[in-house]
């Protein structure tokens, strides 16, 4: 029985090489194995991968907490910082969803849980209603806010999460874990040299503007903005811009600027 | 056909060297070898895919249409480069960021489509394994050879591990930042080829064209 299913396709393959209808049934045959070869990987290697992403990104939470000094257990680290969902246009602590597994990404792509921009600097099209945000608090007190931020810089969408002061202007700290802007350049933007400078900015002017920005060139420390740019990255105009313009989203009227502003009552 | 097992699996490390000798892959052979780590783990990528898929190539080669072959051998090698960087990313996190997008480029790598194209479509799998594995190796050699070199002198560390103290952190070895730029690589890499071809003078190309006096006008 199954010898007679199977001769039709082993007459093709009996075929001469150069015979059109052989050439069909190969190029067939091996789209048809290597799909399911690049399937049965990417599915079954899916788990494993995902859950590396999280200890990746619980990993950068904690190195921009403060928290997690050396030898600090990472997931003992992680546990005393409080993730929640913050509804982005009201800027107040919902429980809509479960945080620890909210993931913006999958939100901004869901035209039911996110909105479409008008004004979008950050490049990122649609803007998900609710955002993750970590609160680290110590011995009662909140400490640091940690947000996650995210925008189109020159190749790649870069994502980053910016430790906020309590007074919700200043920055405490600044890393980029995903990004892939030009290697040796726009790269830069990844650096623990670069993101030093962002400790102790001013990201948002008593106002509540947005002011905080990336200088072109190096910035003069005595110019008097100088607590609210950092240095530009040298040969990298289009990320540094990027990453001006993504901060000034995030930070403002339709980022985390209601949140920010009523961040004391927390 | 007779097979010399032996000089398959050897000649490519030292002899018939991919880098040195074919001056292939030198794309990522600058650009992964600033530390050990990823320059051991690229090495291990490309011998897998170059082995892979000189066997599949090697096994279907009687069916293989000359018109479509060079599809053929592409969507197998790309499919291959899939399937390790997919396990990078499952066991190695860590690492196949550092990698990025090289371990997508061993599709474009020389080595393999010209393993595949000029040998493995031609022979039997066990010679095309034994060839893939020494081409795998050769690649592998100058690879690791010079992201130790770089690692070395660039950070003062090898696999990460800090041998020669820095002067930032309080110790005596200034750092030679030219390491760490693809320049640092290029310089190796010639070094090395000029005293491979020192050591094993078979490997000197011969001159294309020699300039000689033809005809001469005495001035005066």
């Amino acid at each position: 029985m199954s010898t007679d299913l199977l001769a039709p396709v082993r007459a093709r393959f009996d075929l001469p090489n150069e015979d059109p209808r052989k050439i069909f049934a190969v190029a067939v045959a091996l789209c048809l194995v290597c799909s399911v070869l690049v399937t049965a990987t990417a599915v079954t290697l899916r788990p494993l991968q995902e859950r590396n992403a999280a200890q990746a990104l619980r990993r950068e939470v904690v190195q921009v907490s403060g928290l997690g000094g050396r030898g600090m257990d990472l997931d003992a680290a992680f546990r005393q910082i409080e993730t929640r969902l913050v509804d982005l246009d009201s800027g107040e602590l919902v429980e809509a969803a479960d945080p620890d597994t909210y993931s913006y990404r999958d939100a901004g792509n869901d035209p039911a849980r996110s909105s479409a921009l008008v004004e979008d600097p950050a490049g990122i099209r649609r803007r998900p209603d609710l955002m993750p945000v970590y609160l680290v608090r110590q011995q009662g007190r909140l400490r640091r806010v940690i947000l996650p931020v995210y925008g189109q810089g020159l190749w790649s969408t870069m994502h980053g999460l910016l430790a906020v002061a309590p007074d919700g202007r200043t920055a405490k700290a600044l890393t980029f874990y995903e990004q892939r802007e030009t290697a040796g350049l726009g790269s830069e933007v990844a650096s623990r040299k670069w993101l030093g400078q962002w400790t102790g900015k001013t990201l948002i002017a008593p106002d509540g503007e947005p002011v905080i920005a990336v200088a072109k060139g190096n910035v003069e420390p005595a110019s008097p903005n100088a607590d609210r740019r950092v240095d530009g990255l040298s040969g990298a105009t289009l990320t540094s811009n990027g990453v001006t313009n993504l901060m000034q989203f995030w930070l403002g009227e339709r980022g985390y600027g209601p949140f920010l502003a009523r961040l004391n009552a927390l | 056909m007779e097979y010399n097992q032996r000089k398959l699996l050897f000649e490519p490390i030292v002899d018939n060297n991919p880098i040195t000798l074919q001056i292939l892959g030198i794309c990522s052979a600058l650009a992964v070898t600033t530390k050990l780590a990823p320059a051991i783990t690229m090495s291990i990528a490309l011998t897998a895919v170059l082995v892979g898929s000189s066997v599949i190539i090697s096994l279907i080669r009687q069916h293989m249409p000359s018109s479509i072959r060079i599809i053929i051998q592409m969507t197998i090698i790309a499919s291959l480069v899939i399937v390790v960087d997919e396990v990078l990313k499952a066991f190695a996190w860590e690492l196949s960021k550092q990698l990025s997008v090289f371990v997508g480029l061993i599709i474009t790598n020389c080595i393999v489509l010209g393993r595949a194209e000029a040998f493995a479509s031609k022979n039997p799998p066990w010679p095309s394994f034994l060839d893939a594995l020494g081409h795998g190796l050769g690649y592998s050699l100058i690879l690791v050879s010079v992201a130790t070199i770089r690692e070395l002198l660039g950070s003062g560390s090898l696999l990460g591990v800090q041998l020669l103290p820095l002067v930032e952190d309080g110790g005596w070895y200034v750092p030679n930042g030219l390491m760490l730029l693809a320049p640092g690589a290029f310089f190796i890499i010639g070094l090395m080829i000029w005293g491979l071809r020192t050591w094993r003078t078979q490997q000197v190309e011969r001159a294309e064209y020699r300039i000689r006096v033809v005809h001469r006008t005495d001035a005066g």
